[in-house]
């Protein structure tokens, strides 16, 4: 596992509450892990601030796993 | 058409000096000051560095850290006095009875502490750093909203906002839900957390707040000669209202009647009572008329009694307005001589009090009030709680814009 791929999976246990087991790489937020549209909305925000980047909210509807967060993180990051 | 009758059968409170009814009360009587110094942010530039804080709370008990998240800490204490209040209750919410339970939990202020952060994100990061959850952990309806969610009430679902008195007029506003049949219970009170740096500011610019920093426990002191203004304090108070046959039907415990309900405004200042208490005055006798009481009928009243200057001597001379003679005989106390002034949940811990007055035939005493002001001559009960026959109780507040609200409790004959 990269080291963005735990640090994004850390982001998504403490902002969804969820359990780090079940933060696959392929789990969806909305339908694996409970969250509804305003938990991604401040998820999104939380990967902003720890990878300090700036996501435009047409990139951010298209994450929705943390495999999509990490690929984009590795594609954006300066 | 005859009204139907309402009656109390679950009791909640998160208070300064205990965060269970049972902590609560014990303390209550027993006359324990919950004032303290502040530490919840830097208060050294403050004029008024204490406050009645919420001590031990711990918020996982009652909701799951992923929503407490999304909830300020009023919104907290509102759940969690309600939870207790449900589970005294007994009442179990199902298929059936969801479309008529509702609930009625309101604040002054509402989400203080995370309008100050939320702004704070926004000058430190521009408007992208604003949460998604901004709005809904702030707002004054989501007591009662999370509360609807969390046990799957579809009643009416409403927040009334009346700044100091918010838990009595959400009280008797559930009431007549009741009474005139749009629900058969209701989940009813105030909550507050308003102890953050705009807060304390603002109450202390407004010059409202004792600024005995040498000696908080003794601030709070209504009708004392050397009283000079309220303590702010945290928590919630909250009641089950249920239809009469509805409680009897369940063999729930029955606290006390509400008898009675009243309304009225100052039409005089932002902040300061009218001349004489007349507008509070005329609150207590609507209440009595609602009620079908005398003045005699009162036993105990829990004041609004807040330890200012001006609010103490206009309700003594509202209670004598309202009570004629009969003023000379009630028992009064202030509990907010220990617990502070909650704000918008001070009727509603208040209703607390006056409920478990009556269950213990006891009023609580008013601490602190060691030189009665010469203007102030009724009966405190100063510094020890009274053993007496307390069969009807009467609950005031009075709140900033002249808004007054008084509900008055009998017990079941």
């Amino acid at each position: 596992m990269s080291d963005i791929e735990a640090r994004v999976k850390e982001i998504v246990v403490e902002q969804l509450g969820v359990n780090a087991d079940e933060v696959t790489a392929d789990a969806s937020f909305i339908d694996d892990l409970g969250a509804d549209s305003l938990d991604t909305v401040e998820l999104v925000m939380a990967l902003e601030e720890a990878f300090e980047c700036e996501i435009p909210d047409e990139e951010a509807e298209k994450i929705t796993t943390v495999k999509e967060a990490v690929s984009y993180i590795n594609a954006h990051q300066s | 058409m005859s009204k139907r009758r309402v009656v109390v059968t679950g009791l909640g409170a998160v208070t300064p000096v205990g965060v269970t009814v049972k902590e609560s009360w014990e303390n209550i009587v027993a006359g324990k000051s919950g004032v303290a110094p502040l530490t919840l942010f830097d208060v050294s530039e403050f004029s008024v560095r204490f406050g009645a804080s919420v001590k031990d709370f711990d918020v996982t008990t009652v909701i799951p850290k992923k929503d407490a998240k999304k909830m300020d800490t009023f919104i907290h204490y509102g759940i969690a006095a309600a939870k207790e209040a449900i589970e005294d209750s007994g009442l179990v919410v199902t298929d059936e009875n969801a479309e008529r339970i509702g609930v009625a939990i309101g604040s002054g202020i509402g989400g203080l502490p995370g309008i100050e952060s939320g702004y704070d994100s926004y000058l430190n990061g521009g408007p992208r750093k604003i949460s998604p959850f901004f709005v809904p952990s702030n707002i004054i309806n989501m007591i009662s909203g999370n509360l609807s969610i969390m046990y799957g009430m579809k009643g009416p679902n409403t927040a009334i906002v009346t700044a100091c008195s918010t838990g009595t007029h959400c009280i008797s506003s559930a009431g007549r839900m009741i009474q005139y049949g749009d629900a058969d219970v209701m989940i009813a009170g105030g909550a507050e957390m308003a102890t953050s740096k705009t807060g304390l500011g603002g109450f202390a610019a407004a010059r409202a707040l004792s600024t005995r920093n040498d000696d908080p426990a003794a601030a709070s002191r209504p009708w004392d000669k050397d009283r000079d203004g309220f303590v702010l304090g945290d928590g919630a108070g909250v009641i089950v209202l249920e239809e009469y046959e509805h409680a009897v039907k369940r063999g729930a415990t029955i606290y006390a009647e509400l008898v009675g309900s009243g309304m009225s405004s100052d039409a005089y200042h932002m902040t300061s009572p009218s001349e004489g208490g007349e507008g509070a005055a005329r609150c207590m006798v609507n209440a009595l008329k609602d009620a079908g009481l005398n003045p005699e009928d009162i036993d105990y009243i829990n004041a609004h009694g807040t330890s200012t200057p001006a609010g103490d001597a206009a309700e003594t001379q509202a209670i004598k307005t309202a009570l004629g003679h009969s003023a000379n005989d009630v028992a009064i106390s202030s509990t907010k001589s220990m617990i502070g002034h909650l704000l918008g949940a001070a009727g509603g811990v208040e209703a607390v009090f006056s409920l478990l007055a009556i269950r213990d035939q006891v009023a609580p005493p008013t601490i602190n009030l060691d030189n009665q002001d010469e203007n102030c001559d009724l009966d405190y009960v100063p510094n020890t709680a009274r053993q007496m026959k307390v069969d009807v109780a009467m609950s005031n507040s009075f709140g900033f814009g002249g808004t007054n609200g008084t509900v008055i409790f009998k017990k079941l004959s």
